[in-house]
C-alpha cells in the first residue's frame, strides 16, 4: 500500500492514492438513480418505481480513465433526517460511520427535472454534510414535454455545484458526468451552505431531534432557498391542467373502475402463470426425462449411477421445471413496479389495509412476498413505525410465494387437471386463486389480532408519493427478471442440490440385506435394458419400498406419522414435509426422489404425477386423494417452511424471539387449518 | 367537523374540497409525521390542490410543487390552509 515509489513516477498520478476514491449515488425514489447506477457500473440491480425497493447497499466499480472509483448506491431517499431505516443507513454512509466504508469523497445527486423542488431538498441536505456534490439532472426530456425549461447553467451557478444533464439509458452525458465527478472527488473542497444562518451541518444538528422547532425552521429555510433557486432557473409553467399521469389516474384510481382493474390485473397475473407457462414447463420436463435416461444408460450401474439419476437429476430437474412460472411472476411484478402502478394499488387499498391496522405502504412488501418473502420483508424498511413494520414482517410469509407454486401446481396437475366449473373455468385456476386468497385471509386476521394485542399502536401515518407513470424500460425489466431467475437457478444448484443429495442418502442408507439382493436385480435389469429394452417391472417393487421404510428418512417420517396422520399424510409425505423446511419447493424434488427410488430412467418410467396418482398404501388404498392434496396445499399456504426467510427475519428484527414466535404461530395455524380441511372434508363425505 | 368557527376561517387540508386550491398556513406539530410533511415540501406559503380521494374516501391525493402525494385525512388535518 504505502509504496513510496509512486512519488517518483509522476506519469501515473491516478495510481498514487492508496485507496480507491469513493463516490456515493443519492437521490429521491423514482429519480432514475438505478438506471444511472447501471449505466456507470454495468452492474445488475433492481429498478423500481415505488419508494424504497433499493434498500440494500449496492456497490459497483466505476472506471473513469485510469481511476477505479468505488460507487455506492444509497437507498432512495426523500430526506436525511433518520426517521426511516433507509435514511439512517444513508446517514451512516455519509458520515463515514458505516462499517468497512470510508466517508465518500463526493456525492452524485440524481435530480429528477420534472420534480425539481422536492428533489433539490435532498441536495441541500447532502450539501450540509460537507461532501462535494455533483448533480446528475435526469428526465430532462420529460420536463421539456411538460414545457418546463430548466436553465442548468443558472442552476449550477446558484447552487455553486456542477449540474450535468444525463440520459442514462442512452448514455448521454455519462462521460461529462464521470469527468466532473472525478474532478470533484479529488478536489476536497467542502461546499458552501448559505441557507442555514448558523452554518450548522445536519450531521451535528439532527442529533438533537427533540428540538422540533429548530428542525422545522431548518426545513423551512431549505425550501425558501430552493424556491428562490427554482424561480430563477426555471420558466414558470401553467400546472392547472391535468397532466398525463393524472389523466391515467382518472381511470386507474377511479372509485369503481380502479378497483375492477386492480382485480383484473391480479387475475391476469395468475392466469398467465398457470396457463401460459405450461408449454415451456412441459418442454423442460421432457428435457430432464431425456437427460436422466441418457445419463442412466451411459453410466455403469451402482451407487454413483443412483446418486446422479435418482438424486441429482430427479431432484434438481424437478425444481427447474418451475422456472417459466417464476419468470412470468417476476416479469409482472417488475412491470407493475416500474410503471408506478404499485403505488396506485397502495393508494386504492390503504383504507382496507388500515382497517386491519396496516399501512398502505405494507402493500408493496406484501405484494413482493408473492414472489418471495425475503425481498418482501426487506422492503418493509420503508415503514417507519416499528410495530407496523413488525406486523407486516410477521404476516408477509402468508402470501403465497413462488416457492409454493411448484407444490400447488403439482397437486393440481395430479388431482384436479382438466376439470372445469361452468364448463370453461378450470378447477386448477380456481384452487390456485383460492390458495392465494386463503393466505391473504389468514394474513388479514393475523394482522388484526397482532395489532390489537402485542403490536398495539396508534394508527400509522400515511404519506406516499404517487410517482408519474412511466413506460417500463424493457431492458431493465428483463434484466430484473433474469437476475431473479438466476438467483433461483443458483439456489437450485446449491441449496437444493445439497438437500437432494442428503435426502437421497437418507433414503438410500442404511442398506438392508434384502436390498442388496434387490440391487442385483436392478443391475440385471439395467444391463438388460441396455441391450434389448425389456419392459420393467412396476415401481411398487416390495424391496424398494422396504428399503425406503427402513432408511433413515423412513424412520424419521414414521416417527412423526402419528402427528400428521389426522391431516391425511402418511410417513412419506412426512419425509417430504421435513425436507421442505429447508425450502418449500424441495417438497417436489423430495417426492420425485421418494417415488423414483429403485426406478431407473426409461421411457416407460412413470412421471412424478403418475407416481403420486398411483401410489398405494399397504392395504391397497391410494395414499393420495384429492382431499389429501388439498390438505397438503393448505398446510403449505400457512406453514413457515423456509429457513432463508427465518434468517432474514432474524436479521431485520435483530431478535431470535420474533423468529421463534413467527415459526411457532405459523406452524400451529397451518396444522389446525390442514386438520380442519381434511377432517372437515371427510365429514362432508369427500375423499 | 364544523367546530372550527371559533377562529373564523381556520381550515385544514382535510376539509378542502376536491379540485380546490389552498395555501399552507402552518403544519401542526405532530411528531415525525409533521416533519415528514414539511420535508415533502408542504411548508408555510406553498400552494396545494386536492386532486381526488381514494375509492373508500381515504386517503386523499394532492398536488404540491408539481408532483402528486397521497396522505390520509388524519395527516391532512394537521395542515392548516388559508385561502
Amino acid at each position: 500500500m504505502r509504496e513510496s515509489i509512486n512519488a517518483t513516477t509522476p506519469n501515473i498520478p491516478a495510481q498514487t492514492k492508496s485507496a480507491p476514491l469513493v463516490v456515493a449515488l443519492a437521490g429521491n425514489p423514482n429519480a432514475g438513480k438505478t438506471t444511472l447506477f447501471n449505466a456507470l457500473t454495468g452492474l445488475r440491480q433492481k429498478i423500481a418505481n415505488y419508494s424504497g425497493v433499493t434498500v440494500e447497499r449496492k456497490e459497483g466499480n466505476w472506471s473513469v480513465g485510469d481511476e477505479n472509483i468505488k460507487l455506492i448506491d444509497l437507498p432512495g431517499l426523500y430526506s436525511l433526517d433518520a426517521t426511516s431505516l433507509d435514511e439512517q443507513i444513508a446517514r451512516e454512509v455519509l458520515m463515514g460511520r458505516s462499517e468497512d466504508l470510508p466517508r465518500p469523497d463526493a456525492i452524485i445527486a440524481v435530480v429528477d427535472a420534472t420534480n425539481l423542488e422536492r428533489n433539490l431538498y435532498l441536495v441541500t441536505q447532502l450539501l450540509e454534510y460537507g461532501i462535494p456534490v455533483v448533480i446528475a439532472l435526469t428526465m430532462v426530456d420529460l420536463a421539456e414535454k411538460q414545457n418546463l425549461e430548466i436553465d442548468s447553467a443558472k442552476l449550477s451557478k446558484l447552487l455553486e455545484i456542477p449540474v450535468i444533464r444525463v440520459k442514462a439509458a442512452q448514455r448521454v452525458g455519462i462521460d461529462e458526468l464521470s469527468a466532473k465527478a472525478l474532478e470533484t472527488a479529488r478536489s476536497d473542497q467542502p461546499p458552501r451552505v448559505k441557507w442555514l444562518s448558523n452554518g450548522h451541518h445536519s450531521g451535528d444538528v439532527h442529533l438533537s431531534l427533540s428540538d422540533n422547532d429548530a428542525v422545522n425552521k431548518q426545513i423551512f429555510a431549505r425550501y425558501n432557498f430552493i424556491s428562490e433557486v427554482y424561480q430563477e432557473s426555471v420558466q414558470p409553467v401553467d400546472q392547472s391542467e391535468a397532466n398525463f399521469s393524472e389523466r391515467i389516474d382518472g381511470i386507474l384510481t377511479h372509485k369503481f373502475f380502479g378497483l375492477v382493474i386492480l382485480v383484473a390485473i391480479l387475475l391476469l397475473v395468475f392466469q398467465a402463470i398457470f396457463s401460459w407457462a405450461t408449454l415451456p414447463m412441459d418442454l423442460l420436463d421432457s428435457g430432464f426425462g431425456v437427460l436422466g435416461e441418457f445419463v442412466g444408460t451411459q453410466m455403469p450401474p451402482g451407487i454413483l449411477h443412483d446418486l446422479i439419476v435418482d438424486g441429482i437429476i430427479a431432484g434438481v430437474g424437478g425444481i427447474l421445471i418451475f422456472l417459466p412460472q417464476i419468470l412470468m411472476l417476476f416479469l409482472f411484478i417488475s412491470i407493475l413496479e416500474d410503471t408506478g402502478y404499485m403505488a396506485r394499488a397502495a393508494f386504492l387499498l390503504d383504507k382496507l389495509m388500515s382497517r386491519v391496522g396496516l399501512h398502505g405502504k405494507a402493500f408493496l412488501p406484501l405484494m413482493s412476498s408473492f414472489a418471495c418473502a425475503i425481498p418482501g420483508i426487506m422492503a418493509t424498511r420503508t415503514i417507519e413505525n416499528r410495530r407496523d413494520r413488525l406486523a407486516t414482517i410477521l404476516i408477509a410469509p402468508f402470501m403465497s410465494c413462488s416457492a409454493r407454486l411448484p407444490v400447488y401446481a403439482l397437486m393440481i396437475a395430479a388431482f384436479f387437471a382438466g376439470q372445469t366449473v361452468f364448463g370453461f373455468i378450470s378447477v386448477g385456476a380456481v384452487l390456485m386463486l383460492g390458495m392465494y386468497a386463503l393466505g391473504i385471509f389468514v394474513a388479514v386476521i393475523a394482522a388484526f389480532i397482532l395489532k390489537k394485542t402485542i403490536l398495539k399502536s396508534p394508527p400509522p401515518p400515511f404519506v406516499m408519493e404517487l410517482p408519474p407513470y412511466r413506460l417500463p424500460n424493457l431492458r431493465t425489466v428483463l434484466q430484473n427478471m433474469f437476475t431473479r431467475a438466476w438467483l433461483f437457478i443458483k439456489r437450485a444448484g446449491t441449496v437444493i442440490l445439497a438437500i437432494s443429495i442428503i435426502l437421497w442418502a437418507l433414503m438410500y442408507f442404511p442398506r438392508g440385506a434384502e436390498v442388496q439382493g434387490s440391487e442385483v436385480t436392478v443391475q440385471n435389469e439395467a444391463s438388460q435394458s441396455k441391450t434389448n429394452k425389456v419392459q420393467k417391472p412396476k415401481n411398487e417393487d416390495p424391496f424398494v419400498s422396504q428399503q425406503l421404510e427402513n432408511s433413515f428418512a423412513g424412520m424419521l417420517g414414521r416417527t412423526i406419522e402419528p402427528a400428521i396422520a389426522p391431516l391425511g399424510f402418511d410417513w412419506k409425505i412426512g419425509v417430504a414435509i421435513i425436507a421442505s423446511f429447508a425450502a418449500r419447493e424441495v417438497l417436489v424434488s423430495t417426492l420425485s426422489i421418494i417415488y423414483n427410488v429403485g426406478a431407473d430412467a426409461d421411457e416407460t418410467s412413470p412421471t412424478l404425477i403418475k407416481a403420486i396418482q398411483t401410489a398405494k398404501k399397504a392395504d391397497g388404498t391410494p395414499v393420495w386423494t384429492p382431499l389429501t392434496a388439498l390438505s397438503l396445499m393448505v398446510f403449505f399456504v400457512l406453514a413457515m417452511q423456509c429457513m432463508s426467510t427465518l434468517a432474514v427475519v432474524r436479521r431485520e428484527t435483530n431478535s431470535w424471539a420474533w423468529v421463534i414466535f413467527m415459526f411457532g404461530y405459523m406452524t400451529v395455524i397451518a396444522y389446525f387449518a390442514s386438520l380442519l380441511t381434511y377432517q372437515g372434508g371427510r365429514f362432508l363425505g369427500f375423499t | 367537523m364544523k367546530n372550527n368557527a371559533s377562529e373564523g376561517k381556520v381550515m385544514t387540508l382535510a376539509n378542502l374540497e376536491i379540485g380546490a386550491v389552498g395555501k399552507v398556513e402552518s403544519v401542526l406539530e405532530n411528531g415525525a409525521i409533521s416533519k415528514r410533511l414539511m420535508e415533502m415540501g408542504i411548508v408555510p406559503g406553498v400552494e396545494l390542490k386536492v386532486v381526488k380521494t381514494a375509492p373508500f374516501g381515504d386517503p386523499i391525493q394532492i398536488r404540491v410543487r408539481g408532483y402528486n402525494l397521497a396522505m390520509r385525512r388524519n395527516e391532512a388535518e394537521a395542515i392548516i390552509i388559508s385561502e
